[in-house]
């Protein structure tokens, strides 16, 4: 039996003719076994009706010309997958609290098992997002892809790519070394910077006139609680946006025209 | 219109009338299902505020939250001389061990920049441009600030780089035979004591009024 039978719910399988069984010459026994998987598959898609919805795609049409660039998208996705799951496991062992953070995080590169590679994912895979994310961002201006109908998903888009910079101004901080401090001292003084509002929207981020002992907490709930939580949510709109509209060709391929067809309308 | 209001006249020939819906009266002013959507909305309502209101609060309340008066002491009086700066360390920010203290540049009142000997003067090693913390250097007789460049006088105004006012300084007292360190205060480019600002604001010209100190702030000397 092949992947695509298993693949297909049992109800559009050509049956088997009468007598025969599935057609091996196996026993009942074993026939029910290897039905297994397929009546599961069957049993799930009827009650969700999910197959359409996953053949619309995951074998939707892509224009001609389709290239090595149109995975950038993905690479990004890849790229917070990675920094999500190597984030779930550093979770377990940091001490967001500014007398300890800084022992966890060297408790974690020096002690736990594999932990200085868990930990360099994280960091490698937050540089590697927010290259991806840029030449994403840069296949998507040059191919002209924002045009319509396509602009609220380049909107997303943006926003995505901001909610990112939250993540990487928030992570930065979370090590506590003497880079982190200062950097996020900087960060904070040139939020304050802004006139009027400036200064509050500062007292807001770090909790307080100066980075204080309410901010490192702060900092990790909105980078690995807040921000992921809208990351993921724009996520799937973005994705479900490109599904929806498809992709656009190349700009080097043109319309295709059919010049015979055309002189036979025209006359 | 004329033709709008045939067709809901009761009676029009091209529309049978409706049946009433159920619980209707006679004058009623919202129908059952109307006055429940808006019942539905209006408890939808009520439960989003009682969520939001208080998240926003915590989230917010330690804006509002002024820092306690504390006064340090740092050494005896005979310790400090007009002539330069010795180095203090006070915390500033309480609840988190090493990564709240500061260092302080301390000196007594010098004669030469027409200040009373029996004054102290305590800087602030905080940069008035991004808040890197700069560091005295005595062969130049100057602060400097790792980061970004800024230069400041012996007296900590702008000689170089890109801080916009001197730097801050703190309020100085002598108890039990110890000089003390105070609240922190920010000063104008003629060194006037102001409330204290963050670091980038400006002290002094019509950008001031675009940097309002904050009300938890403590009053100038």
């Amino acid at each position: 039996m092949g992947l695509r039978d298993t693949l297909t719910p049992a109800g559009l399988r050509k049956p088997a003719r009468p007598g025969e069984g599935n057609g091996d010459g196996a026993s009942p026994l074993i026939e029910k076994a290897k039905e297994a998987p397929v009546d599961l598959v069957g049993w799930v898609d009827e009650r969700t009706g999910a197959s359409p919805f996953l053949t619309g795609l995951l074998f939707r049409k892509v224009p001609k010309g389709t290239n090595w660039f149109y995975t950038l998208g993905s690479a990004t996705l890849f790229a917070f997958v990675l920094q999500a799951i190597t984030g779930v496991f550093l979770a377990m062992f940091y001490v967001p609290s500014p007398t300890e953070a800084y022992d966890s995080i060297t408790h974690i590169t020096d002690e736990v098992f594999l932990g200085a590679f868990v930990r360099g994912l994280h960091i490698w895979g937050a540089t590697l997002m927010v290259i991806v994310i840029f030449i994403h961002m840069g296949r998507v201006f040059f191919f002209g892809a924002y045009k319509y109908p396509r602009e609220l998903n380049w909107v997303i888009g943006v926003v995505l790519l901001i909610l990112t910079m939250v993540m990487g101004l928030t992570g930065y901080l979370l090590p506590f070394d003497q880079r982190s401090y200062w950097a996020t001292v900087v960060a904070m003084n040139i939020t304050a910077s802004g006139p009027v509002l400036g200064p509050y929207l500062a007292d807001f981020l770090r909790a307080g006139a100066d980075v204080g002992e309410t901010t490192l907490p702060r900092f990790y709930a909105i980078h690995m609680l807040l921000v992921p939580g809208l990351m993921i949510a724009l996520i799937g709109a973005h994705l479900y946006l490109v599904v929806k509209l498809g992709t656009t060709a190349p700009p080097w391929l043109r319309a295709e025209t059919k010049p015979k067809s055309l002189r036979e309308e025209q006359v | 219109m004329a033709d709008a209001a045939d067709k809901h006249a009761p009676g029009a020939p091209d529309e049978p009338v409706k049946p009433d819906p159920p619980g209707y009266f006679k004058g009623e002013s919202m129908t059952r299902r109307n006055a429940f959507i808006a019942l539905g909305q209006a408890f939808g309502g009520v439960a989003g505020v009682a969520i939001a209101l208080p998240v926003v609060g915590f989230a917010i309340a330690p804006i509002f939250e002024g820092p306690d008066e504390t006064w340090q002491g740092v050494g005896a009086p005979d310790d400090f001389v007009p002539e330069t700066y010795r180095q203090a360390v006070i915390t500033e920010v309480s609840g988190m061990g090493e990564a709240g203290k500061t260092t302080v540049y301390v000196r007594r009142g010098s004669p030469d920049v027409d200040e009373d000997p029996e004054e102290f003067v305590a800087i602030s090693t905080r940069c008035a441009h991004l808040g890197c913390p700069v560091r005295f250097y005595p062969s130049a007789g100057s602060f400097i600030c790792p980061c970004h460049g800024g230069i400041y006088d012996f007296e900590g105004r702008v000689t170089g780089g890109p801080p916009v006012r001197p730097l801050d300084r703190f309020q100085t007292r002598i108890r039990a035979g110890q000089v003390e360190i105070g609240p922190r205060f920010s000063v104008t480019s003629q060194l006037e004591p102001v409330r204290t600002r963050d670091p980038a604001a400006f002290t002094g010209g019509v950008w001031e009024y675009l940097y309002p100190p904050r009300p938890t702030t403590p009053p100038a000397p």
